[in-house]
């Protein structure tokens, strides 16, 4: 069995996010990069998988320069057995997308899988339209997978319940937590042999962006958070009234 | 001069410290108060190749360098240095000492189970009346022309209770003084050899310590560790190296309770404002910072020498002197930053405080490592 599974390289979470060029583009300096979280549950889960069933190949697949070598090595070192990296700046989730699909159709691939959302835009839309690009299901956010022969099953979250959904391969999913319970830590070996498995470059197909940044913005800052004495549910009422006016 | 890390150093840091801090964190605390041995956690050490980093491939370890092993070794003792002195005796002492000096056949039986995570070991140095003088070793390894005789008691053994192999080291001809000294393995299932009971200690009550006995213990002649006569530079050598392990160990423990009094400071308020904005704490954390950002240098530089295979002996001895004493300091002040809260188990650093301790007695006493440095700046 043969699984594409899309990495994104994404800032550290700890990462300070600061703006350049007129707010238009993120402040790459100093930033440290990591494998998008999600992408990392599913690599993990994938690893189960095949840890059960055995006969498993992952392939890891990003979109990005050679600056995104080291996350994708990371896969590596966690288990993927190797890696095709698009060589093109990810413009936008339809680009990415279509790329994905393009590495799909020229691997004999199984399924495709991909975390819920990268860390950084949480756009939430590449699984979708890669299955839209090859025209077969979807499944997103997917909280649990498994593999019967040719069929998955798959469990979503949804309002006040679950939903079991089965799909014959080949099929998109996204891993959403709940996916595997931790992140996989890479062994030393791993790591040691991460840069002896390969990694595949290729160039990308032809593909318009259809989004452009116009321009970033900070949230607005939360505020600090006031501590009320549990005795004076007044003062609460007061606040909630007077000053956050939800009352 | 180059001080970036590569890819693998950040992966392998980043993986120590995840797994510290999702496997070694939890029941810390209880583990320590109850002196229970990670047994569980250093089962997944294994799994990860924590325990035999080192080590060739072809040998089972994860064929990394010094430096590799540094970042590792700092952060697990960030959160658990019980459990990072066991990792530190199998790698640094076990390990190390049987692919630098032991035969082929010795490093198939041995060195793969240790560097491959199935089996643990101890190095067992030290006795009730050898301890910074180990030339004065009263354990006798008699030789019968095919095995040897062993007997005596060694003291202080880490790993005492856990270990399958054990390196002992012991007199073959006391007339001949530590020219006499051999290095053996032996194995945890020979008749004549028992373990006493756990130590109990002030810090790093995870790992347990125990005294050895051997009484008229037979030994092969094929587990003696290179010529007749060469324990004593054995030992002498591997403590070298280990002593690199154990500064970075040192390292780990102030910076684990620096990273808890950086935090508190920002959070604790006294006076009307954040302690941290009180000059007398700020001006420690910056001297608690420049001690161990000093103790990393120094470490990474006997690091980068043993990689280098140039000679590391007094530079091991300077970081290891430098990390320990800084240790002791740096966590002695996160107890003063915490105040009262400082002093009760649930904060951590009193824990690191006891453990730093450690650091300034074993595999060298701080003393130790003052005479080895001045030798090297006196040697005419
Ligand atoms: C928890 C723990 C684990 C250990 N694990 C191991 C292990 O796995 N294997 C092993 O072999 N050993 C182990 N040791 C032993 C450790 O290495 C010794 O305790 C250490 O070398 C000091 O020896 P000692 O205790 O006999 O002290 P002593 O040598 O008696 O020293 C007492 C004091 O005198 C000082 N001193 C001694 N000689 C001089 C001198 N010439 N000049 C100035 N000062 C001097 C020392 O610095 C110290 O302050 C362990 C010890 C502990 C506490």
């Amino acid at each position: 069995m043969k699984v594409l599974l899309a990495v994104s390289h994404v800032p550290d979470t700890t990462s300070k996010i600061r703006f350049v060029n007129k707010d238009s583009e993120f402040d790459k300096t100093d930033i440290q990069y990591i494998i998008s979280p999600f992408d990392e549950l599913a690599l993990t889960r994938l690893l189960q998988i095949k840890e059960q069933i055995g006969g498993m190949h992952i392939t890891a697949v990003t979109v990005g320069g050679a600056d995104v070598d080291p996350t994708i090595r990371k896969a590596l070192a966690i288990g993927a057995d190797d890696a095709v990296r698009v060589d093109a700046e990810p413009t936008d989730a339809l680009f990415v997308a279509r790329q994905i699909a393009e590495v799909f159709k020229n691997g004999e691939f199984d399924f495709v899988m991909t975390g819920k959302e990268s860390i950084d835009f949480t756009g939430n839309q590449v699984g979708e339209m890669v299955a839209e690009f090859l025209n077969i299901p979807s499944v997103a956010s997917a909280a649990s997978l498994e593999l019967n022969g040719n069929i998955a099953t798959i469990i979503r979250e949804i309002d006040g319940g679950k939903e079991v959904i089965e799909t014959p391969m080949p099929f998109v999913t996204s891993g959403q937590k709940g996916i595997a319970k931790e992140p996989r830590i890479p062994n030393m070996r791993g790591i040691m042999m991460a840069r002896k498995k390969p990694l595949n470059v290729v160039p990308a197909v032809e593909q318009a962006a259809h989004t452009k940044v116009v321009k970033f913005t900070m949230p607005e800052s939360r505020g600090a958070c006031k501590m009320i004495d549990a005795d004076n549910p007044a003062e609460l009422i007061r606040l909630l009234h007077e000053e956050a006016k939800v009352l | 001069m180059d001080f970036n890390l590569s890819e693998e150093h950040l992966m392998i840091q980043k993986a120590a410290r995840d797994f510290a801090r999702t496997e070694l964190l939890p029941g810390v605390i209880e583990r320590d108060d109850n002196a229970i041995k990670p047994i569980e956690q250093i089962k997944r050490m294994q799994e990860l190749g924590f325990m035999g980093m080192m080590v060739d491939p072809k040998y089972g370890g994860g064929g990394m360098d010094t430096i590799s092993y540094v970042l590792a070794m700092e952060e697990i003792s960030k959160v658990d240095s019980s459990a990072s002195v066991m990792m530190s005796v199998n790698n640094s002492l076990v390990c190390w000492g049987l692919e630098n000096y032991g035969t082929e056949a010795q490093k198939q039986k041995y060195l793969v189970p240790l560097a491959s995570g199935k089996a643990i070991g101890a190095f067992a140095l030290s006795e009730p009346e050898a301890g910074s003088d180990a030339t004065k070793q009263h354990t006798i390894a008699k030789d019968m022309g095919d095995h040897y005789v062993v007997n005596g008691i060694k003291n202080w053994i880490t790993n005492g209770s856990d270990s399958q192999y054990y390196i002992v080291i012991a007199h073959t001809h006391p007339e001949k003084g530590h020219k006499g000294i051999n290095a053996f393995i032996i194995e945890k299932d020979t008749p004549g050899f028992t373990v006493g009971p756990h130590e109990n200690k002030m810090g790093m009550r995870g790992s347990h310590t125990h005294a050895l006995m051997f009484q008229d213990c037979k030994v092969p002649k094929e587990n003696r560790i290179g010529d007749d006569g060469f324990g004593f530079k054995f030992a002498m050598n591997t403590l070298n190296g280990g002593r690199i392990g154990i500064a970075a160990q040192a390292l780990g423990i102030g910076q684990g309770a620096l990273d808890l009094a950086i935090q508190y400071s920002k959070e604790r308020k006294a006076f009307g404002k954040e302690i941290g904005h009180h000059q007398a704490i700020a001006f420690k954390l910056a001297d608690m910072h420049t001690e161990m950002e000093a103790a990393r240098l120094l470490i990474h530089k006997a690091a980068w020498l043993k990689d280098q295979h140039k000679d590391y002996g007094m530079a091991g001895a300077i970081a290891k002197y430098h990390a320990a004493e800084a240790a002791m300091h740096v966590t002695t002040e996160a107890v003063q930053i915490h105040g009262g809260y400082g002093y009760v188990k649930e904060y951590h650093v009193e824990r690191l405080m006891r453990d730093a301790k450690l650091t300034q007695i074993y595999e060298g006493t701080s003393e130790i490592q003052q005479i080895v440095i001045s030798r090297g700046l006196l040697r005419d």
